[in-house]
């Protein structure tokens, strides 16, 4: 239950930690909208080199990524396979009953397994490394030109950060009521898919009143404290650029042009 | 059924880059049919270390023995299932386990899930109900529209149900009145009394003197004292504010007594003893 990394904040002070979130969250989406242009070695090759630089940044084990990419290991698992057998084209390298394996389909393959791992380490370096009510700070800061077509970025961004503050609180309180059903004879592992079916029920309505309960107890705290939605309020925590960003920034463009130019040369 | 403790370590997450190690050379034992207190600040590792004894945590590395079970880091969930069936647990926050559509069927449900046959498991629930006073007029009634109290005594009902040999509960007194820690206090008396080994974590001395026959006193994750009531209450004042723990209102009254120039021979537990001593040794005053 703890171990899952994806969207999980890891609290430090690296140079990626201070860096304003706004600025993680743009250079993250530069780099997944560039990795779609990526179709070579050389593009691929600088990429990797753009993350790891990232990572090596963030002060983290890299064994901690590695843990972050497991989870969603099947998922690669199987657009790799995808690829590997449904790119037409030749040499066909192996017959497989009605399928086949071509040259194309493996270089494919290997593209999208190193496209996905990719983007995958650049979004956990911004999750890892950025904590979630930040998140939504920088979603709303970032959004905020949409207020003028009538889209409520502040109600949006302050659901998404209560969203995302429950997240953790929710997988807590799982564990607790699945160690308490535990300790009263639950057991997932026998019987057929009906029964192990009905023992979720002990899980689940415990884990929805509490949800409930937790959301009540925040609607009324917030009642209390004079809580008004739509109206335009400060704000505690105040982003603002600073110099770091902009090396960033220029770090980023210097990837961009580097990553143009290999494509151009076809490398 | 006593329980021991060899060389445990604990970590949460243990084998991750976030290991966090709690338990640190644990080796206590624990007698069978007697109310052993587990004792200790806040965070020090008490509910961590409880867990240990029905296999919701296994050790990192040492190992615990329940009865005739060894439970170490490799231990299968299928073992453990059977130790469960041994050892009844009440949580911290037990109100957020219930979820049947009675009282009465969510006291079923261990009973059941351990094997009872339906009128049997009624029948045991139904003596746990009364054991921990939950009123029969509640028993049909939604375990959520009991107060947070009803709940709690539900909640414990639900594990002494399967009639375990170990009882073990985590602050069971926090959140009841007055009447319901003295009931609740007379309840560890009787399962002491019905044979049963039983282990609590209390932070009210009180209660650990008047129920306890053994004390273990944990410290940031180490055992930092253990034995009977007596020999732990009376250890040096400071060691136990090394400890951050109180003693219990006779041992205040006495030290305040003292500090005026009034010593005892030595540290009272209870008021009772309390006043027996200031009868005996201040009586020909
Ligand atoms: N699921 C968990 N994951 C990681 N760390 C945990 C977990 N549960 C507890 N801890 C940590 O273990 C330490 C001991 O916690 P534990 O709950 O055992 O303390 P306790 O003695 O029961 O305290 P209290 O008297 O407040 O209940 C604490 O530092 C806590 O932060
Ligand atoms: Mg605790």
């Amino acid at each position: 239950m703890n171990n899952i990394m994806i969207g999980r904040f890891v609290p430090g002070s690296s140079w990626v930690h201070r860096l304003d979130p706004r600025t993680k969250m743009i250079v993250t989406f530069v780099f997944i909208f560039v990795m779609l242009f990526a179709s070579s070695w050389g593009t691929y090759a600088l990429s990797a080199v753009f993350v790891v630089l990232a990572i090596r940044l963030t002060q983290q084990p890299f064994k901690l990524y590695w843990d972050g990419l497991k989870p969603i290991f099947w998922l690669i698992l199987f657009t790799v396979v995808l690829q590997l057998f449904l790119t037409p084209g030749t040499p066909v390298v192996l017959h497989v009953g009605p399928l086949q394996v071509t040259w194309p389909g493996i270089l494919n393959a290997i593209y999208v397994m190193i496209r996905f791992t990719l983007i995958i380490l650049m979004s956990t370096i911004m999750t890892l490394s950025t904590p979630p009510t930040s998140i939504a700070n920088a979603l709303e800061s970032l959004l905020a030109p949409l207020n003028k077509i009538h889209v409520p970025v502040a109600e949006l961004a302050l659901m998404l950060s209560i969203a995302l503050r429950f997240v953790p609180l929710l997988m807590d309180e799982t564990q607790k009521i699945m160690n308490a059903q535990k300790s009263r004879g639950m057991s997932f592992s026998t019987g057929g898919p009906i029964k192990r079916a009905r023992a979720i029920v002990p899980l689940l309505i415990p884990l929805f009143v509490g949800a409930l309960q937790r959301a009540l107890d925040l609607a009324n705290a917030m009642e209390i404290r004079g809580f008004k939605d739509a109206a335009s309020r400060t704000k505690y925590r105040i982003l603002l650029y600073g110099r770091q960003d902009v090396v960033a920034f220029i770090g980023t463009l210097i990837f961009v042009l580097i990553f143009i130019g290999i494509k151009i040369s076809g490398v | 059924m006593a329980i021991t403790f060899e060389q445990v370590n604990f970590s949460y997450g243990a084998g991750t880059t976030l290991a966090n190690p709690i338990l640190h050379d644990i080796n206590i034992t624990i007698a069978d049919h007697q109310v052993t207190a587990i004792i200790g600040q806040t965070g020090s590792g008490k509910s961590t270390l409880i867990q240990h004894l029905n296999g919701l945590l296994k050790p990192t590395t040492g190992q615990v023995i329940v009865d005739d079970l060894i439970v170490t880091n490799t231990t299968k969930e299928k073992q453990l299932t059977k130790l469960r069936a041994k050892v009844g647990m009440v949580f911290q926050f037990p109100e957020n386990q219930l979820f049947a559509n009675t009282v009465l069927e969510d006291v079923m449900y261990g009973p059941l899930n351990f094997g009872y046959k339906t009128d049997e498991a009624k029948q045991s629930a139904q003596s746990a109900l009364k054991m921990v006073n939950v009123a029969e007029n509640l028993w049909q009634k939604s375990p959520f529209e009991l107060s947070g109290g009803q709940m709690r005594r539900v909640a414990m009902a639900g594990a002494l149900a399967s009639n375990p040999d170990i009882v073990v509960m985590d602050e069971p007194a926090a959140g009841l009145d007055p009447k319901g820690q003295a009931e609740l206090l007379a309840l560890v008396s009787n399962l002491k009394e019905a044979g049963k080994l039983v282990v609590f974590i209390s932070h009210q001395m009180d209660h650990v003197v008047s129920v306890a026959d053994q004390v273990i006193v944990m410290q940031d994750g180490h055992v930092a004292a253990q034995g009977t009531p007596a020999d732990v209450f009376n250890r040096d004042i400071d060691w136990f504010k090394s400890v951050n723990l109180d003693l219990p209102r006779a041992g205040q009254f006495a030290e305040q007594l003292r500090a005026n120039g009034v010593s005892l021979s030595r540290r009272p537990l209870t008021l009772a003893e309390l006043a027996t001593m200031i009868n005996e040794e201040y009586e020909h005053e």
